[in-house]
């Protein structure tokens, strides 16, 4: 699966992070960094809440 | 536990969350879902902010996309209410509002049918101002129409925008219509904007916000009256002062829709009543503004109005509907969230109580960027940032492992 973040949606909330504080990172410039845009098959549900939890619904998933 | 079917009423955030989460865990029984507005699920936090300043379309407020709400094969109703629902027969008594308006005098009556999963998410309505009823010109903010109206009446540029509540959904209005260069004058009746909350130092901090963008902010005073002859004129305030206003958006606060309950042998007292797994009586769950239940983790009865909440909410509700008591699982979330102000990002997660001990973890108060951490009976409780989404969701994680005060002012990210 390939995480695919629309930057001009993400406003920086941080819930992802929370989630997934491993693939996702807000770091001190209130930006959001994808540590890892292609997880293996057991973070399947994590990067699936991601997406649900997601206030701007930035977050997509594809495969 | 097996289900044939399940009912939710009320086509919001927690609705189709909860509609969602039904299908991810393999329910295959059919799902209605009732919603009394036309549109299809929106999502609400831009209505204050990026829709109601034009900068988006209705076609960006979509909750759920069309494809994605075709494979969920609900039976969705729109433009239809719940009207009363009876527990010993389980039955649900609805009304399409088309045909209640179409037919004249109480319309076709409704129709009743049995249910067997119910999920409640009716949500909640705004209070009014009484005596402002009738007048043109004078907006409540919650549905995608309110908004519709209230950017309309912005584009018609009023001489001046009375904000009546300073809470968030009052301020991120005035955010809004000070961007659009109108002129604003706010009224809040506590001490400081959101001083019940946060305590006077922090509302201090919101208020100085709002007064270097440009706000009158009228703290401390209530408002009298709403006068105009068809449209508002002026706003009569306590003290005796009176500003010539020709737009007024009243945001002071919500009160849960469960008139439809009355008599249905649930528990109604300020919510619909839960048990800490969110069940409100075999059967039926409650989730969103609407619900009321425990949280343990906190020790205390809660009715969360946040965003986040729906979402987690209507999907715990959901999954509650399918699976026996002995399994259910208490509902325990660290609420949290989020307000857009200007360009300041106002997070927050926890309980925030104004008598809670507070430390600046990071940044200052004075620059507003900052992590403040709130601290009760030994124990992390809360947090409250400025334009640090990081350190907010950081301080969240620590709530949710029940760190000490102590540690977590120790810590470090």
């Amino acid at each position: 699966m390939k995480i695919v973040v629309d930057f001009d949606l993400c406003e920086s909330n941080a819930i992802c992070m929370q989630i997934a504080p491993d693939i996702f990172e807000v770091r001190d410039d209130d930006f959001l960094y994808v540590l890892n845009e292609e997880p293996g098959e057991e973070d399947r549900a994590r990067v699936d809440e991601c997406v649900q939890r997601c206030p701007k619904q930035a977050i997509s998933v594809q495969g | 536990m097996t289900r044939r079917s399940v009912t939710i009423v009320g086509a919001s955030l927690a609705g189709i969350r909860a509609a969602e989460a039904l299908r991810r865990q393999d329910f295959d029984g059919s799902i209605t879902l009732i919603g009394d507005e036309l549109h299809a699920p929106y999502d609400r936090p831009p209505l204050s902010k990026q829709f109601l300043a034009g900068d988006w379309g209705e076609d960006r407020l979509a909750l759920t996309q069309p494809d994605k709400l075709d494979d969920l094969d609900l039976e969705l109703r729109l433009g239809v209410r719940a009207t009363s629902f009876d527990l010993a027969s389980r039955r649900l008594g609805i009304v399409d509002l088309d045909d209640q308006g179409c037919s004249g005098r109480g319309g076709r009556g409704g129709e009743e049918f049995v249910v067997d999963g119910l999920l409640i998410a009716t949500g909640a309505r705004c209070r009014t101002l009484r005596g402002s009823e009738g007048l043109d010109g004078v907006f409540v903010l919650r549905s995608l129409d309110d908004s519709l109206a209230i950017r309309a009446a912005f584009d018609a540029g009023p001489t001046r925008v009375v904000v009546v509540g300073a809470g968030f959904i009052g301020a991120e209005v005035a955010a809004t219509a000070r961007t659009q260069g109108l002129e604003v004058t706010m009224i809040e009746s506590l001490p400081q904007p959101l001083s019940r909350v946060l305590g006077d130092e922090m509302g201090a901090v919101c208020a100085e916000l709002h007064r270097e963008h440009g706000v009158d902010l009228r703290t401390g005073v209530g408002v009298e009256a709403i006068e105009g002859e068809d449209r508002v004129e002026r706003v009569r305030l306590s003290d005796g002062s009176v500003i010539e206003a020709d737009v007024v958006v009243v945001g002071i606060g919500v009160v849960p829709n469960t008139e439809w309950l009355e008599g249905s042998g649930l528990r109604i007292d300020n919510g619909v009543v839960c048990d800490a797994t969110c069940l409100a009586a075999p059967g039926v769950t409650a989730a969103g503004d609407v619900a009321r239940w425990p949280n343990q983790r906190f020790g205390e009865v809660m009715r969360v109005e946040h965003w986040d909440n729906a979402v987690s909410q209507g999907a715990h509700a959901a999954g509650r509907l399918l699976v026996g008591d002995d399994e259910a699982e208490p509902f325990v979330p660290v609420p949290w969230f989020w307000s857009d102000q200007y360009d300041r990002k106002i997070q927050m997660a926890g309980r925030i109580g104004p008598d809670d001990e507070m430390h600046v973890a990071t940044g200052s108060l004075a620059e507003r960027r900052f992590a403040a951490i709130y601290g009760r009976a030994g124990r992390l409780v809360g947090v409250l940032g400025f334009n640090r989404p990081r350190h907010v969701m950081r301080y969240r994680m620590l709530i949710e492992s029940g760190t000490s005060f102590s540690d977590a002012v120790a810590a470090e990210f």
